[in-house]
């Protein structure tokens, strides 16, 4: 028997339980479609933060301050009060492979104009910041260097609080209250858009780090310092400086650990996309066991049809089919089941990460890669389902097939 | 043709089926030569151990002991592939519940033995016609088994076993499903097939079917026990004649 003429026997006994081999298939279209989508939104994720590390600059450093230990409670990295200004101002003048350090002390609290109030995140931080992040403002002007020195009572608005408390009038000079305190606004900044961890960058209001510190905060440590080297190949010499600065600083002796930790932007970044990487390889596989179980549903309905069939064989067998021909027409039929349920999987996943892009704005984005991922695996769970029951058919013994009732 | 050369040779053929802890002795010994050309009733009681010696010849069984030429060729020394090319080729089965497929037209189940060989598209086609015109229903070829009253049936699945050009035709109770008239018009054909030299071997219990054909051989309790020549046999084109006439329609109700 010929391929040509198996397929067609495949498709006109699948096309006379239509309804059947509908339900069957569906198994693998669910399968096939969740694979899909789950990798389009896992692969969005990746490809996101891929975008943002390229947005980053590479040469950026943090500093976070170790993890505080209470009486054995430890509280987690950046817990602990180690970080000064005087250790900001002593990394600015003693380390040669630094160019510009800010840093960054956040609070929260409720800014108030007029009769719009809004909920926003407080920075306080200096006008080097702003370089760092490569910022620019879309309206007015940073505040300077003396605001940081006199802890003046002035702020950038970040481009979410402007919409919220203005509703598009103009921000700059107008005087908000933060923690039912007056603040100046100077400065509108351009609108960032999602972090890499998918928060608003733009719902935050930006003070001198000293305002924050005295006025909203009343302590004196500061959150982080993020700084920037001279250039991408003074990273390494930079972290190394400021590692053994703080060191002295902060009186640790050479056994212990520090109280602080030097990370580099694009490591921060890759750890975040390890991360979806993981996640999608997850999704992915919890998908994949709709598509066995699709599979297992392919076995039980093609072990329903060789008993139903079993005549049929007997039939096929007294004139003249040989095993493997028997074998080959079930196994065809399986995935034939398989595949055709995988291609309409295809489409489902594709429309569903479509759908889901656009209802829930997550970024999805589906691969080639994916599409014959999946599409591969169909066929694969078609044979490897389909062979049990093609070979029970083809091992019949043609005189009891004949005599089935 | 040659007339006298052997083309079945069964010698000490015995079969045991293990049913459970009983042993039941299906055949005990059978030998027998069937020749080109003939055309034999196998008889028998049920149990008689006729069907097992059927399955047997048709190589659907193999026996436990003793041997079986078909042709010349040992079908004892063969595999399940080789015995299934066997099938195809040289053996075409006709059936008492006549085990066409459903849903299928009566081309289509003409052509099925054809599909497991190598042949063209319009090979298989034409010849499927062919074998429908020997049965006279090829102004039926399209028609699905169930619009077929069981005479038509049975004579497309005499079609199906014709169309490999067989050695041989094995039909095991071929009117057992049939009316009298009916398995009357089936002998008819067969009668036809043997006149073209087609040997035909079938098994019926039913000794007015056994007198159409040339040879009775009577089998009991695994054994044969008579073995006759008919010397006139009946022919069924004369039996036609004289039966009353139907009218076409009432036989296409007695589907």
């Amino acid at each position: 028997m010929n391929i040509r003429n198996i397929l067609k026997v495949a498709l006109r006994s699948l096309g006379r339980n239509k309804m059947r081999s509908f339900l069957t298939m569906l198994g693998i279209i669910i399968g096939v479609g969740a694979v899909i989508a789950m990798m389009a939104i896992g692969q969005g994720a990746q490809y996101n933060i891929e975008q943002q590390i390229a947005t980053l600059g590479t040469n950026v450093l943090l500093i976070f301050p170790g993890s505080s230990n209470q009486g054995g409670v430890r509280g987690g990295m950046g817990s602990m009060t180690s970080l000064t200004a005087d250790d900001l101002e002593a990394i600015k003048t003693q380390c040669p492979s630094v160019n510009v350090a800010a840093p960054v002390i956040r609070t929260g609290g409720q800014v108030v104009f007029g009769e719009q109030n809004w909920g926003t995140s407080i920075m306080g931080s200096n006008p080097e910041y702003f370089i760092i992040r490569s910022w620019p403002l879309a309206l007015g002007q940073s505040f300077t260097e003396a605001d940081v020195r006199g802890a003046t009572k002035v702020c950038v608005l970040g481009q979410t609080v402007a919409d919220n408390l203005f509703k598009g009038g103009n921000a700059v000079g107008s005087v908000i209250r933060i923690k039912k305190m007056p603040f100046r606004v100077v400065g509108v900044l351009s609108p960032k858009g999602q972090s890499a961890q998918g928060s608003d960058q733009d719902d935050i209001v930006i003070a001198p780090y000293t305002t924050v510190q005295k006025k909203l905060m009343g302590v004196t440590f500061l959150g982080t310092i993020m700084l920037s080297a001279v250039s991408d190949q003074a990273m390494t010499d930079a972290q190394a400086q400021i590692t053994e600065l703080l060191r002295v600083r902060h009186r640790i002796q050479p056994w212990e650990d520090a109280d602080f930790t030097v990370r580099s932007q694009t490591e921060i970044a890759s750890a975040a996309e390890a991360t979806t990487q993981v996640l999608t390889i997850l999704l992915a596989s919890i998908a994949s066991i709709s598509l066995l179980v699709g599979g297992i549903g392919i076995m039980n309905i093609m072990l329903v049809s060789v008993t139903e069939r079993t005549r049929e064989i007997g039939i096929r067998m007294s004139i003249g089919a040989r095993g493997r021909d028997i074998l080959l027409q079930f196994l065809v039929e399986a995935v034939v089941l398989s595949m055709a349920g995988g291609l309409i999987g295809v489409l489902l996943g594709i429309g569903s990460s479509l759908l889901i892009s656009n209802l829930a704005g997550w970024p999805t984005l589906v691969s080639t890669t994916s599409i014959g991922l999946a599409f591969l695996f169909s066929a694969a769970v078609g044979i490897f389902f389909g062979f049990y029951p093609a070979r029970k058919a083809a091992q019949l013994n043609p005189i009891d097939a004949l005599r089935y009732e | 043709m040659k007339e006298n050369s052997s083309l079945i040779t069964v010698r000490h053929l015995s079969k045991t089926y293990h049913m459970g802890d009983v042993e039941v002795h299906a055949l005990r010994g059978v030998s027998l030569e069937i020749a080109r050309g003939e055309f034999a009733a196998i008889m028998g009681a049920s149990g008689s151990g006729k069907s097992t010696f059927m399955n047997i010849v048709g190589c659907l069984d193999v026996p436990s002991k003793g041997e079986y030429l078909l042709d010349g060729v040992d079908i004892g020394k063969l595999d399940r592939d080789q015995l299934a090319g066997i099938r195809n080729e040289k053996i075409g089965f006709v059936f008492q519940g006549f085990n066409l497929l459903s849903r299928t037209s009566a081309l289509e189940n003409v052509e099925l033995p054809m599909f497991y060989k190598n042949v063209s598209n319009a090979y298989r086609r034409d010849h499927a016609m062919e074998a429908l015109k020997i049965v006279g229903l090829e102004d039926r070829w399209h028609h699905l088994p169930n619009q077929l009253s069981g005479g038509q049936q049975q004579r497309v699945a005499i079609a199906r076993a014709l169309v490999n050009d067989p050695s041989i035709i094995l039909a095991d109770e071929p009117t057992g499903n049939l009316d009298s008239r009916t398995s009357v018009e089936v002998m008819d054909i067969f009668q036809q097939l043997n006149e073209k030299g087609i040997t035909v071997v079938l098994v019926t219990h039913e000794p007015d079917i056994a007198e159409y054909t040339k040879r009775n051989i009577i089998f009991k309790d695994g054994k044969i026990r008579k073995d006759t020549h008919v010397e006139r046999s009946a022919n069924a084109a004369q039996k036609l004649k004289d039966l009353p006439a139907l009218l076409d329609d009432e036989e296409e109700d007695a589907a």
